[in-house]
């Protein structure tokens, strides 16, 4: 069923789940949500399972018609949404009905929404998801970002209107969030770099976007003597890669391999926090222990199941 | 205790086997039987499994195992090395219309390395390459095995389409480029096989470990196989 058409599609939209996994073996990176708890949160709060597709907006969103009934519910940044240009709530399921303007006014806070609807966007999967990869040219519509006139299609469910996250879930996306890391793979090319990293505020430059973001700030030193680079080698998302020119690149969700030193690796729950910043933002990085890693890890899955629970009464 | 395997945390979700510090056909010969063992024998938390040049990469669900866990059920696992019936690398044969407009760099491979284009193309066709890892973009093959005989640099300026199917060498590598991207290779020639078709059930045509040669083919049988692939 057609839901949305097109008019404009924003600085950078596309159709994202939460991956595709399984063919990193073959060159081909895992894509999906970068806020991964945001998107999940969208899905939830119009009835959806929390793994189907969304729109990820980027800074500036895209203006929509809606072509038939159904719910959405918007979650992440903060870009300002409306409904015929009447501001509506983030973290909220509305029902909408053919002929409605959905647009965004403006970036106030984070980078990336989410805009879930009810019964999921229901694009072709390829490989096993409907994330676009635009290196790839699969996914989401024909492997590309949003163009005016796409019509997006959704799944049959109508949804669950009226929908609400408690406060006390919604993430506060600071401009200079302390993100966690788990130092390595190649944590041992450093010795004073480790220092460095860990004690300096980075500010992310304008190269930001999915496949990473290059950080300013001071220079990384590599040990003296090691080499600077390593046999390629396959990347994981949230990796920070330190180049011979010493300053740290984040990589995010569309690479697949790398030849620089990895000096550590954002904890997976962390990353939409990294995903949330955007160029002239600040980060800071504290490590934290594979155990204490893991006990977040839980600490989130188990929000998650809150969430689930409260929203599906 | 031996030194290798190594084990290193990538992230809270990833762990980084490592089977060695250099490439060499062994070391992958590892790697790639550690990495079919554990898909015919599937270790509980593992959600993906990935085969490098040196190591192996192994995504885990953390609320299912833990990398101490992980790190004895592989070691433990690998014991079945000599006991399984591993299947024999497959050997992928590529066809390739080399020089003219399909490799503009084949005068430049040999010029450089002081032999004639012939030799280039003789030499290219006569080994035998070990795919170490897929990546970089989908399905593009990290190939070992070049003769130091066509070792040759990259451009100075890389070109900012390189047409998919393009086979190149830069310094000690050779490859084939499977989409349309920018690059600095220098251009030998071209194949028409799709390395990369998402329209297919397998899309990806190579697989790691696995061998590839180079087949020289006439322009006419590489438009046949060409419109055949399309």
């Amino acid at each position: 069923m057609e839901f949305l058409e097109v008019i404009q599609p924003g600085f950078y939209t596309t159709i994202q789940d939460q991956g595709r996994f399984g063919y990193l073996q073959f060159g081909i990176p895992p894509c999906g949500v970068v806020d991964s708890f945001a998107a999940k949160v969208s899905n939830l709060l119009v009835g959806n399972l929390m793994d189907e597709a969304v729109l990820e907006a980027t800074v500036m969103g895209p203006t929509l018609r809606v072509l038939s009934e159904g719910v959405i519910a918007i979650a992440g940044a903060e870009l300002s949404p409306q409904i015929n240009d009447s501001s509506i709530p983030l973290w909220e399921s509305i029902p909408v009905k053919p002929g409605d303007k959905i647009g965004f006014k403006g970036l106030k806070k984070g980078c990336r929404a989410y805009i879930a609807v009810g019964g999921g966007i229901a694009v072709p999967p390829v490989m096993g998801s409907r994330s676009t990869y635009v290196a790839g040219k699969i996914g989401g519509i024909e492997g590309r970002l949003l163009v005016a006139g796409d019509k997006i299609p959704k799944g049959e469910k109508y949804g669950t209107p009226g929908k609400r996250l408690p406060s006390e879930f919604i993430p506060a996306y600071p401009a200079h969030p302390m993100i966690r890391v788990i130092l390595g793979p190649q944590d041992d090319f450093f010795d004073e770099g480790i220092r460095t990293f860990l004690e300096s505020e980075f500010k992310v430059s304008p190269k930001a976007d999915r496949m990473g973001y290059r950080l300013d700030g001071p220079t990384i030193l590599h040990k003296a003597g090691v080499e600077k680079s390593i046999i390629s080698e396959p990347s994981v998302p949230g990796g920070i890669q330190v180049p011979p020119d010493g300053l740290p690149i984040i990589l995010l969700v569309e690479q697949t391999v790398g030849g620089y030193t990895k000096i550590a690796t954002v904890i997976s729950t962390d990353l939409g926090a990294v995903g949330q910043t955007k160029p002239g933002d600040r980060i800071r990085f504290q490590a934290v222990k594979i155990k204490e890693a893991h006990q977040i890890y839980s600490e989130e899955a188990g929000k998650i199941e809150k969430i689930k629970n409260f929203l599906s009464n | 205790m031996e030194k290798w395997p190594r084990f290193l945390f990538a992230g809270d979700r990833g762990l980084l086997v490592e089977y060695g510090d250099r490439i060499d056909p062994e070391i992958n010969k590892r790697i790639r039987e550690v990495f079919l063992i554990q898909e015919k024998f599937p270790i509980q938390g593992i959600t993906e499994a990935v085969p490098t040049y040196r190591s192996l990469l192994v995504f885990y669900d953390p609320g299912k195992t833990s990398p101490d866990r992980l790190q004895k059920e592989l070691l433990e696992l690998e014991k079945k090395r000599g006991e399984e019936t591993i299947p024999s690398p497959e050997i992928f044969e590529i066809p390739v219309v080399y020089g003219g407009e399909y490799g503009p760099d084949l005068e430049f491979v040999a010029k450089h390395n002081g032999i004639t284009p012939e030799e280039v193309i003789t030499i290219h066709t006569s080994g035998t390459y070990l795919i170490y890892m897929l990546g970089f973009t989908p399905g593009f093959p990290f190939l070992g095995g070049l003769s130091a005989k066509l070792f040759t640099p990259r451009l100075k300026t890389p070109r900012t389409v390189v047409p998919a199917g393009s086979v190149g060498i830069a310094n000690n590598q050779t490859g084939v480029y499977p989409i349309d991207s920018p690059g600095g290779w220098q251009l030998i020639g071209r194949t028409p096989m799709k390395l990369y078709n998402p329209k297919k059930k397998n899309s990806i045509l190579l697989k790691a470990g696995s061998y590839l040669r180079f087949k020289r083919i006439p322009e006419a049988e590489y438009k046949r196989i060409l419109q055949e692939e399309n």
